[in-house]
């Protein structure tokens, strides 16, 4: 892989990454949000392989392919699972803010990433360093997402949102983590999906509902 | 001189196509919906028929009633000689700027806006005022999308544009070019009307936008709505083939213009055939989903500039 055509594939990846965090945004139907989650895990994926390619390094390979198959594959089956069980919670009706407001919010939080990254990306100008404020964009809009949003299964893509984000920035500035800190985080993942999914499952069979907004007042 | 004669072809290609385009469209999804379909000249043959009847204005109505259809053709034939379509030399070239382009688009609609409102019927009014809605979000997407494009060839003129793509044929696979073109699509369909933003089709729906304006227009003056209304979605779909497929657009010289004819055939065709096809399988959106879906594409576009300045 010369430098250039590096370069070109990692800005694209990163173009796919940072679009499916607005589409995500953009949606109303929960499939399509679980489904544009389950690209964005393989735009991930990408990110990580294209710079182990570039690095020669047969770990951050392993690293990706892993990524690829937690990201795009179990938790977006997952989270699928979780919707098909409540057909009649498909849809984020009326989010706290609405959607055409959020996507012009989503245009201020980029500007803010890319501001406040210039001085993380003058540190060592490379084409990984570049794309870090897409990094940071999707962290801040799956923090945005998480506290606009009411259902429990959009508040978690919110959330994984926020972790690739997390991800993608450790990747992209420290050429990647420590092979046993990365599983340990996979880990985590995976368990915290699984605790909501369930907790999903309780809240409906207690509130008929999983809007968030019920949990506001103690019962016994 | 050779550019005089170029462009002046280009002009007349435009013209002569875009009733057709209308045409094939309509073809395509008339096949996809298992009817037999009016064929391809139909347009052509509804103007013919329009034109031949006598003009007519309602009663009440002033000059911008009267000039709107003229205002429209005249700004559609200027679009038609500027924007870089068959060939980038045009001797218009000074004026083929971004903001040029997209002023005289946005006075096109205002004109109409401004027609219909002077019918002082209701559906008149109506239908000002969400185009207006409409126009209010799409020409700045439209501004910001274009603007992602020049910020690397460092001009906004439309032909330098097209010429820097030509010769760098990787910078269309770039994001800041694909985020570009997938907000410039979305806002082409709005401007022109088509589905999920506006139904063509029909005039009998409450909720139409482009057909309560010019409800009240017949005769010639229909005639001249609906061709300028083709030509403005035969110049988009152009621009839009241009800017990211500008392969076998002619230069200066005569000699690439029959390549050019064929390019600029094939890139309409194919992206009317696929907006007819696409308009099957879509219904129409709700009008006040409408600013979310243009909001949407405004993002794609800003996002489009900041990939273009920060990963250059």
């Amino acid at each position: 892989m010369t430098d250039s055509s590096y370069a070109q594939y990692l800005d694209l990846a990163a173009g796919l990454f940072l679009l499916t965090a607005v589409g995500v945004l953009w949606r109303h139907q929960l499939a399509p949000m679980v489904r544009l989650f389950a690209v964005q895990g393989f735009a991930l994926a990408a990110i990580v392989g294209i710079l182990g390619a570039h690095h020669h390094s047969i770990e951050l390979l392993l690293v990706a392919v892993g990524l690829g198959a937690l990201r795009a594959g179990v938790l977006p089956w997952l989270a699928g699972r979780a919707l098909r069980n409540a057909p009649a919670e498909a849809r984020e009706t009326r989010p706290v803010v609405n959607v055409a407001s959020s996507l012009l919010a989503a245009a201020a939080l980029t500007l803010l990433a890319y501001a406040v990254t210039r001085p993380l990306v003058a540190l060592s100008p490379s084409p990984a360093t570049t794309i870090l404020p897409a990094a940071v964009t999707v962290v801040l809009v799956g923090f945005f997402i998480l506290v606009t949003r009411r259902r429990a299964l959009s508040q978690v893509v919110g959330f994984l949102l926020l972790d690739n984000g997390i991800t993608a920035t450790a990747f992209l500035t420290a050429a990647g983590v420590p092979l046993i800190v990365e599983l340990g985080i996979s880990f985590d993942l995976l368990l915290a999906v699984l605790v909501m999914q369930m907790l999903t499952t309780r809240l409906r069979a207690a509130f008929g509902t999983t809007d968030l907004d019920e949990l506001r007042e103690l019962h016994d | 001189m050779t550019r005089v004669v170029l462009t002046a072809v280009q002009v007349v290609v435009v013209v002569a196509v875009a009733p057709l385009l209308v045409g094939v469209m309509r073809q395509v999804r008339a096949r996809l919906e298992g009817r037999a379909g009016a064929g391809i000249g139909q347009p052509w043959r509804d103007l013919r028929k329009l034109l031949r009847r006598p003009a007519a204005s309602p009663a009440g109505t002033g000059w911008a009633f009267r000039i709107a259809p003229l205002v429209l053709v005249g700004t559609s034939l200027v679009l038609a000689a500027v924007v870089p379509l068959l060939t980038t030399a045009s001797p218009l070239d000074p004026a083929a700027d971004l903001f040029a382009v997209v002023g005289l688009l946005a006075l096109g609609t205002v004109t109409l806006a401004l027609a219909a409102l002077d019918t002082g019927t209701a559906f008149g009014g109506m239908g000002a005022s969400r185009e207006i809605t409409v126009l209010a979000l799409v020409e700045p997407t439209i501004l910001v999308a274009v603007f992602a494009l020049s910020a690397r060839v460092g001009s906004t003129n439309l032909a330098a544009i097209v010429t820097a793509t030509q010769h760098d044929p990787l910078r269309v696979a770039s994001p800041a070019s694909l985020l570009a073109a997938a907000a410039l699509a979305i806002v082409v369909v709005a401007e022109t009307g088509r589905l999920p933003v506006d139904n063509p089709a029909t005039h009998l729906e409450l909720t139409m936008i482009h057909e309560a304006m010019v409800l009240e227009y017949a005769g010639p003056d229909l005639a001249l709505v609906e061709l300028a209304a083709a030509m403005r979605l035969t110049i988009l779909l152009g621009l839009l083939g241009s800017l990211f497929a500008p392969w076998g657009i002619a230069g200066s010289a005569v000699v690439g213009l029959p390549l050019a004819l064929i390019a600029f055939a094939g890139k309409v065709t194919a992206l009317g055939a696929g907006l007819g096809a696409g308009e099957v399988f879509i219904a129409k959106l709700r009008l006040f989903r409408v600013p979310e879906l243009l909001a949407g594409s405004f993002v794609l576009a800003l996002l489009a500039v900041a990939s273009s300045f920060f990963l250059a």
